[in-house]
């Protein structure tokens, strides 16, 4: 199957009930696949008006305690950012894939890019911490958009997939597990006297329980500065407090969040740093250089945001230096930079968008860099 | 050197929108996950132009899990359109297989053998033009092995519509038979040569 409907699979996997979303190349077929399955299975599918729509609608079902998550391009997450703001201030768990194209504006719609990466982190105004997730191939679509689903209700925020149109559109094998080989996560649900219940009161693990709405339970959601009970409070203070919890919920919890993978990395001299489609393009990339006597290794973002400062510092220490390999021209590059602390030079392998980089044009760099 | 087992082989199939090149990469590839239970990968060119429109599927197929799923130089390139053929023949490994349908495509420019059958005008007589693609994956079943002849063949029932299942198999077989024929054909000629 194609990684789009990968997507939708895995969405439906972990428990996903609702999808508000909007069509665009390419990412349609998310919601193609979700219009047919969610009515079989009791859920609900909803094109809305726009993307502004789309995101507002996931926000509410969740809060009405439905899984929900929405599918888009380049384009429609640009509509989307306000909204996503929204799920991070109230701590609404929601996902959304962003099948990425080249862009600025319309770009190329029909042909992929990574250049959405930024603004996954940053797309949304004010500061804030979100988790961004990059699949390399439809499995890992269908098994990483389950793990969106599962960190997004556990840290109460919206985690994006941040996928490609090549692995949207790529078709390969998928193997979907039995239901009960696969561990799903629903957000801790409050206990108590309802009348009492302070919905931003966070428990012991710095995450405040979530009532569903409608349920008895005292609620109030805005997007305004907030305290324990949700009310507004226009001071420092309650800044202070409120973006201290969406901060250290994530901060406070990397080691659980980040993940990444290694290929020929134990005795690598060079770190090759990539995610989503290029991965492929630097798997290959590495084999090669390898038979070229260049002690090249890979490490894999599975979790490019929050970013493992940490991993690279500590590779930064030991190896010659660094490679990015991205559809962009120089994003996570500036991740990779901004963590070697000069210990070890970082270079990029970089494209404008609309087609995958060759292996050839990182043997290329290795050569001439090193 | 690895063991005989680990073969790779990269495959474009080109030609019009509207031909099923599409669909016969989709076809070829769950032949091949599905039936011979190896490693397959599908990536279809993908743009704005619909029917008419250039167009092509490219497939890998390996013992191993395939890294990087873009054709770099096709070890099989089946060509339905000129333009297609334009495209891609400098690619083409020098060892590599060319398969035409040579009412469609003429194959100027070059000093090779290469597999030809007249797939669109079979499906034509079959009934239905648009079977050429099933022609045509019959033919290249034949010809070259990449795939097992039930898996082909299963994989075809399961992607056409329903209602159109005989008239498809037949289409398969059709072309599958051509490419025998062709090889007999080849056959008897080396060994007539090398006899001579």
């Amino acid at each position: 199957m194609t990684g789009d409907v990968a997507c939708a699979e895995g969405g439906l996997a972990a428990g996903c009930l609702f999808f508000g979303g909007y069509p665009i190349t390419p990412a349609t077929e998310v919601a193609e696949r979700m219009s047919e399955r969610l009515p079989e299975i009791g859920g609900t599918f909803i094109q809305m008006e726009d993307e502004i729509a789309a995101m507002a609608s996931i926000v509410g079902a969740s809060c009405a305690g439905v899984k929900s998550m929405t599918a888009t391009s380049g384009p429609g997450f640009s509509l989307m950012m306000e909204n996503i703001g929204l799920a991070i201030c109230t701590e609404t768990p929601c996902v959304v894939a962003n099948v990425q194209r080249a862009g600025p504006s319309t770009g190329l719609p029909t042909q992929g890019a990574q250049a959405d990466m930024m603004q996954a982190r940053w797309g949304s105004h004010g500061h804030y911490e979100i988790i961004a997730l990059a699949p390399s191939s439809p499995q890992e679509i269908f098994y990483q958009t389950i793990t969106a689903f599962n960190l997004s209700e556990k840290y109460r925020l919206p985690v994006l997939v941040m996928t490609d149109e090549m692995i949207g559109h790529l078709s390969e094998r998928v193997i979907i597990p039995d239901a009960k080989d696969i561990k799903t996560v629903s957000r801790t649900r409050p206990k108590g006297r309802k009348d009492r219940f302070k919905p931003y009161r966070p428990g012991p693990d710095g995450i405040a329980p979530m009532a569903i709405a409608g349920e008895g339970y005292n609620i109030h959601m805005t997007g305004l500065t907030h305290d324990e009970r949700g009310y507004p409070v226009m001071t420092v203070e309650a800044q202070y407090e409120m973006m201290d919890r969406i901060m250290k919920k994530v901060r406070q919890n990397l080691d659980d969040i980040i993940e990444t993978e290694g290929y020929r990395l134990d005795d690598a001299e060079i770190v090759i740093v990539s995610y989503g489609v290029s991965s492929r393009t630097c798997l290959a990339a590495v084999d090669e250089a390898r038979e070229l006597g260049i002690k090249a290794g890979f490490l894999k973002l599975i979790t490019v945001w929050p970013f493992p400062e940490d991993l690279i510092h500590r590779l930064a220490e030991r190896v010659k230096g660094f490679v990015t390999v991205e559809i962009n021209l120089g994003q996570i590059h500036l991740e990779v930079e901004r963590c070697t602390a000069g210990k070890a030079p970082a270079f990029l392998v970089g494209h404008p968008g609309g087609t995958i980089i060759p292996p050839e044009r990182v043997i290329d760099l290795l050569k001439e860099a090193f | 050197m690895t063991e005989q087992k680990d073969i790779k082989q990269e495959i474009v199939i080109t030609g019009f929108g509207g031909q099923g090149i599409v669909l016969a990469g989709r076809i070829l590839g769950e032949a091949v996950v599905l039936g011979d239970h190896r490693q397959s990968t599908l990536v279809q060119s993908y743009g704005p132009e619909a029917r008419g429109g250039a167009c092509s599927a490219e497939v890998m197929i390996s013992d191993e899990p395939i890294q990087y799923p873009y054709v770099r130089h096709p070890d099989i390139l089946i060509c339905m359109s000129q333009s297609g053929y334009d495209k891609f023949i400098e690619q083409l490994k020098p060892e590599g297989t060319l398969i035409i349908d040579h009412d469609l495509v003429k194959p100027r420019g070059i000093d090779r053998t290469f597999f030809s059958i007249p797939c669109t005008r079979m499906a034509e007589e079959l009934g239905r033009v648009m079977m050429a693609n099933i022609v045509m994956l019959g033919f290249f079943t034949a010809i070259t092995k990449a795939v097992s002849l039930e898996s082909a063949r299963n994989a075809v029932l399961e992607s056409v519509p329903k209602g159109t299942e005989e008239t498809n198999t037949a289409a398969f077989n059709k072309g599958h038979d051509y490419g025998l024929a062709v090889l007999k054909g080849r056959e008897k000629k080396a060994t007539g040569k090398a006899g001579a």
